[in-house]
């Protein structure tokens, strides 16, 4: 049995990630079961956990304060593969500029920027904000998430914030919107994601499958 | 490297089956919707939108059952409309898989719950969908107005200044739907998209005309959308996805393909 806990702090939409969990379980004919539950307890007994989040970074952040999230993931992290999904991954950072400025949780080393009002692409066109939509991530470094999805796979973004960090060798993917943005980063036994996996079809798809598979090691 | 151009077809829906009416008259059956939302992801397809064209109260609940059995086979965004009236309507389509829903007529009548909308699920699930008429004659500058009631009903409200006011309220993207186009087939109104893609700083969905191929590419060339709607072009097997992929990539339009 492979117990997936999917953390709900009461913030946005966990059902479709773990409905493309419990789907990715029945085609690899895995025994899972698939929780979505605040439960320190049963999040802890779980085999792999994962760290969803949508909307406000300070709505976020206030519920994940209020039932002690942060201790429940950096637990998890010590001990099991953990992935994390857009504000999930933003709330793993050191600080949003988000809502006047939040700090987040400082579990991993980066800081949460807006993409500002007046984004544009190279050639000066005026890029929309949320960055909404597929695009390309480029994988910068090897990882056991990205085993069978081909380099430069589209997957489904859908934020105004992205995170920046120092800490390049934690980073396993970029993308490009006006600026380079982080598309995920890794560190030991955490994944995380800016784009959303159980939106991006085939690709999307792999990688969860590849988290079920993960041990957490590189 | 760059953003893919979206497209997006959508299922209107009435009692658990999927419908398309010309100018909301003549309407034929075009099969069932999850097995259709499958089809459609399975050809690449980068959205789905569903409109429950019905929404009566007897038939929400076949509504939601129909969401939730399309979001366990589909992975790729689901957008719910039609009916969504409430924040327990969202909090209801959100539970059942959806991605976003689309707020028509009860931002209309009430802009701010667009407002507690955005601030309790976050603006990236919160649509905003326009049903805009051309108000303005042959020479004069162009006007549209938002009407409601699958555009039986004028509201006096000019259609930009409402979506930069929706956008104000933390509307996420607009879905903006040209009732003169809207079953014509002789494509989008390009004036109207352009107008309202260069007023706001989110995404614009263009909707409402489509016949052929070119007119999803000129919606992004000329209209300046970012993604485009269509649904009796596929539905009734005239074109595939795939199809309106390849023809965008040809025109230079950035694809998923």
């Amino acid at each position: 049995m492979n117990r997936i806990a999917v953390i709900d702090y009461g913030m946005g939409n966990l059902h479709s990630v773990a409905k493309a969990v419990e789907h990715v379980g029945r085609v690899l004919s895995q025994d899972i079961e698939v929780l979505v539950t605040p439960d320190a307890q049963k999040i802890a007994a779980a085999d792999r956990v994962i760290f969803p989040g949508v909307g406000a970074i300070r709505d976020c952040m206030a519920e994940i304060n209020r039932l002690n999230v942060g201790q429940i993931v950096e637990d998890a992290m010590k001990s099991k593969p953990v992935l994390a999904i857009c504000v999930g991954m933003q709330a793993l950072m050191n600080h949003s500029e988000e809502n006047g400025g939040v700090d987040c949780l400082g579990l991993m080393d980066g800081t949460v920027r807006y993409f500002g009002d007046d984004l544009r692409d190279e050639s000066g066109q005026r890029l929309k904000v949320p960055h909404m939509g597929w695009n390309e991530v480029k994988q910068s470094q090897d990882h056991p998430l990205w085993k069978d999805v081909p380099d430069h796979s589209r997957f489904y973004f859908v934020h105004s914030y992205y995170v920046q960090t120092a800490a390049q060798e934690q980073v396993t993917g970029t993308t490009h919107y006006g600026t380079e943005v982080v598309a995920s980063v890794a560190d030991d036994n955490i994944f995380a994601t800016q784009f959303h996996p159980e939106k991006s079809q085939t690709a999307g798809l792999t990688l969860l499958r590849n988290f079920l598979n993960w041990d957490g090691q590189r | 490297m760059a953003l893919a151009k979206r497209i997006i077809p959508c299922l209107d829906c009435d009692k658990g089956r999927v419908v398309k009416g010309v100018k909301f008259v003549d309407i034929r059956d075009a099969g069932d919707p999850v097995e259709v939302s499958r089809r459609y992801s399975d050809a690449g397809a980068d959205e789905i939108t569903f409109l429950d064209i019905t929404a009566s109260h007897e038939d929400r609940a076949t509504t939601v059952d129909t969401v939730s059995a399309i979001a366990g086979q589909v992975f790729i965004p689901l957008t719910v409309g039609g009916g969504i009236r409430m924040l327990d309507d969202i909090r209801t389509m959100l539970n059942a898989g959806a991605d976003k829903v689309a707020i028509n007529t009860a931002a209309v009548d009430n802009p701010e719950f667009v407002r507690e909308a955005s601030e309790r699920f976050g603006s990236q699930c919160i649509v905003v969908a326009v049903d805009a008429k051309q108000v303005s004659a042959k020479g004069e500058p162009h006007k549209w107005e938002i009407f409601t009631h699958g555009g039986r009903n004028p509201t006096g409200i000019d259609v930009i200044e409402w979506i930069e006011r929706m956008v104000d309220c933390g509307a996420g993207e607009i879905l903006l739907t040209s009732m003169d186009r809207d079953g014509t087939k002789i494509g989008f109104d390009l004036a109207l998209n352009k107008a309202a893609s260069n007023a706001v700083r989110v995404p614009i969905i263009a909707s409402g005309g489509v016949g052929n191929l070119e007119h999803l590419a000129e919606g992004v060339l000329l209209g300046e959308a970012d993604a485009v709607l269509a649904a009796s072009i596929f539905h009734f097997g005239e074109f595939t996805i795939q199809e309106a992929k390849q023809h965008m990539a040809s025109r230079g339009i950035e694809v998923r393909l």
